[in-house]
């Protein structure tokens, strides 16, 4: 009953997988004949449909971009409040962070229309820096929350050692903090990557410029461009999911351990 | 006291971020909601609280997309909490097997949400999609389905898109919670010659109400945020049958209406706060 429940699950999750990967080499004709099975006659031409007409190495290059910023920056301002929330007097440590987690409350969706207009005056629309600002600013709420639940753990000990010996409160960051909590941070920082990197949200709002698209909003477009045409389709969802997929296979312990801190933090 | 204030500085540069660019604008969002403001002229009328009140009392696109809303949480919550529960218990033991099944389990999660839209729309897909061409292959073809394209039940259907895509998640929250229970509470209720449902019933499950109660809440808040697999599935802008409270806001937004839309936020934030008040005290009641 076990074996059968899980195999059954597994296949759920297996198949549409397989026929996703497979139809990217199929023609519509062929995938439409036989969805389940291998391409009759492999071809490579939806690859090169993608990589002609979508510009798709300019969006590539948008989305690592924009992660490749805003995920440490992300990381060294939450890790900063972090690092004070953690070292704080009570009061003023619980006034920082419910500051903070007042942000996780809140729905992206409910505060997007005013950000909006904000970027819009500020001319960080079309941009990727408002892009990599908004990432940010979103995301900080979960890596404090994160962050901060490790430092606290921390013996203040550790801390008081280091001002001690005359070293100031930056070097006990520096030198104490962040690398003790390299484990943590290495695990907030796949979480911010996934979620930076999938993030359709703001893209959608803020980005009129086709060239300056990321994956996410990229793929949203064929949707209308290539209406039926899923072997289309399937190609964009294998190039935007590939990064993360084999970034997953060799991190797979460290990415479970960061999205579940993030969705049991955040 | 030296060391505190330097520590104050420390959390300057993220509190100048997310003061200006979160908490700002939230507070301006509640300004925009009494104005007539399309956006981008130049002026607009201030409208007091008539926008809230016929968001509340007199639009049927926000209505229908709450009721859709509801229905899709109510569905995500129950089918993805007990899936989600079903698979760790199934899984909690440690083998190679089941490291390699929590694994898979967990990857839909790791991928936008666009390509889990993608993947469904063609299982959905009422002539050539996966699922009818299962029903045929398996002699149900006369329980074949439009799926999506049936209004009352098409927000159902992205339901199931949804617990595919974060049952494996919540999954090993629930793994972490049953790893927890002492192998000594299984020994006695053995003794007792409890089976394997009455473990379950006297043991794991409530052992497991700090998790369940974490799993109950997420999936709430994750629900109310389903924005890009509805976009992804249903096109932009969704038809009625699939719109929810998040991708009204944009569409009115879209639509030139920003005072409007910021008002529709503003009930956005109420009723996820209702919701999470009623599961909160939901939660005391069951467990004490």
């Amino acid at each position: 009953m076990r074996r059968l429940l899980l195999a059954i699950y597994a296949l759920l999750i297996v198949v549409p997988l397989v026929v996703i990967v497979g139809g990217s080499f199929k023609t519509t004709a062929d995938l439409f004949a036989s969805p389940f099975g291998p391409p009759t006659r492999p071809t490579l031409d939806n690859y090169v449909t993608i990589l002609q007409k979508q510009d798709l190495l300019r969006v590539l290059g948008n989305s690592i971009l924009v992660v490749a910023v805003s995920v440490p920056v992300t990381l060294l301002l939450g890790s900063l409040v972090a690092f004070a929330v953690a070292r704080l007097p009570r009061w003023p440590s619980r006034i920082l962070f419910g500051i903070f987690a007042l942000g996780l409350a809140v729905p992206a969706q409910a505060v997007m229309i005013p950000q909006y207009v904000q970027f819009d005056r500020l001319g960080l629309r079309n941009s990727l820096t408002g892009l990599m600002l908004i990432n940010v600013v979103v995301t900080l709420p979960v890596a404090v929350f994160i962050l901060s639940g490790f430092m606290r753990t921390l013996p203040a000990e550790l801390f008081e050692a280091a001002e001690i010996d005359g070293a100031g409160t930056w070097a006990a960051y520096r030198r104490i903090a962040v690398p003790v909590a390299a484990p943590s941070l290495a695990a907030t920082a796949i979480f911010l990557v996934v979620m930076h990197w999938n993030d359709l949200l703001y893209p959608l709002l803020f980005i009129d410029e086709p060239g300056k698209r990321t994956l996410p909003l990229a793929l949203l477009d064929f949707q209308g461009e290539y209406l039926t045409e899923y072997p289309l389709l399937f190609t964009g969802v294998v190039v935007a999911s590939l990064p993360m997929v084999l970034a997953y296979a060799f991190l797979q312990r460290h990415f479970v351990a960061g999205i579940t801190a993030g969705a049991v933090k955040g | 006291m030296r060391s505190s204030r330097s520590l104050y500085l420390f959390a300057v540069p993220a509190l100048i971020l997310y003061g200006g660019f979160f908490l700002l604008p939230a507070a301006q969002g509640l300004r925009y909601a009494t104005t007539d403001w399309d956006g981008y002229s130049p002026t607009f009328r201030n409208v007091g609280a008539a926008n809230l009140t016929d968001v509340v009392t007199n639009d049927d696109l926000f209505r229908h997309a709450l009721t859709n809303n509801l229905k899709f949480l109510l569905v995500v919550v129950l089918g993805q909490t007990a899936l989600a529960l079903l698979l760790a218990v199934l899984l909690a033991a440690r083998s190679r097997g089941s490291t390699w099944l929590r694994a898979l389990f967990f990857l839909p999660t790791i991928l936008s949400s666009v390509s889990v839209a993608f993947i469904w729309k063609f299982v959905y897909d009422p002539n050539f999609g996966l699922a009818n061409a299962l029903l045929r292959a398996v002699g149900l073809g006369r329980f074949e389905s439009s799926y999506l394209g049936n209004e009352s039940t098409a927000i159902l259907w992205v339901a199931v898109a949804q617990i595919w895509f974060h049952a494996g998640q919540m999954m090993v929250v629930y793994i972490a919670g049953i790893n927890q229970i002492p192998d000594e509470l299984y020994d006695a209720a053995k003794t007792d010659g409890a089976g394997r449902w009455q473990q379950f019933r006297h043991v794991t499950w409530p052992m497991v109400a700090p998790a369940t109660t974490l799993v109950v809440a997420y999936t709430t808040l994750q629900s109310f945020k389903a924005f890009d697999l509805i976009l992804g599935l249903a096109g932009n802008p969704p038809r009625s049958g699939l719109d929810v409270l998040a991708t009204r806001i944009y569409s009115t937004f879209a639509n030139s209406q920003l005072g409007y839309a910021a008002a529709e936020s503003i009930v956005f934030m109420a009723a996820i706060a209702l919701v999470t008040f009623l599961q909160n005290r939901a939660a005391r009641t069951v467990h004490g």
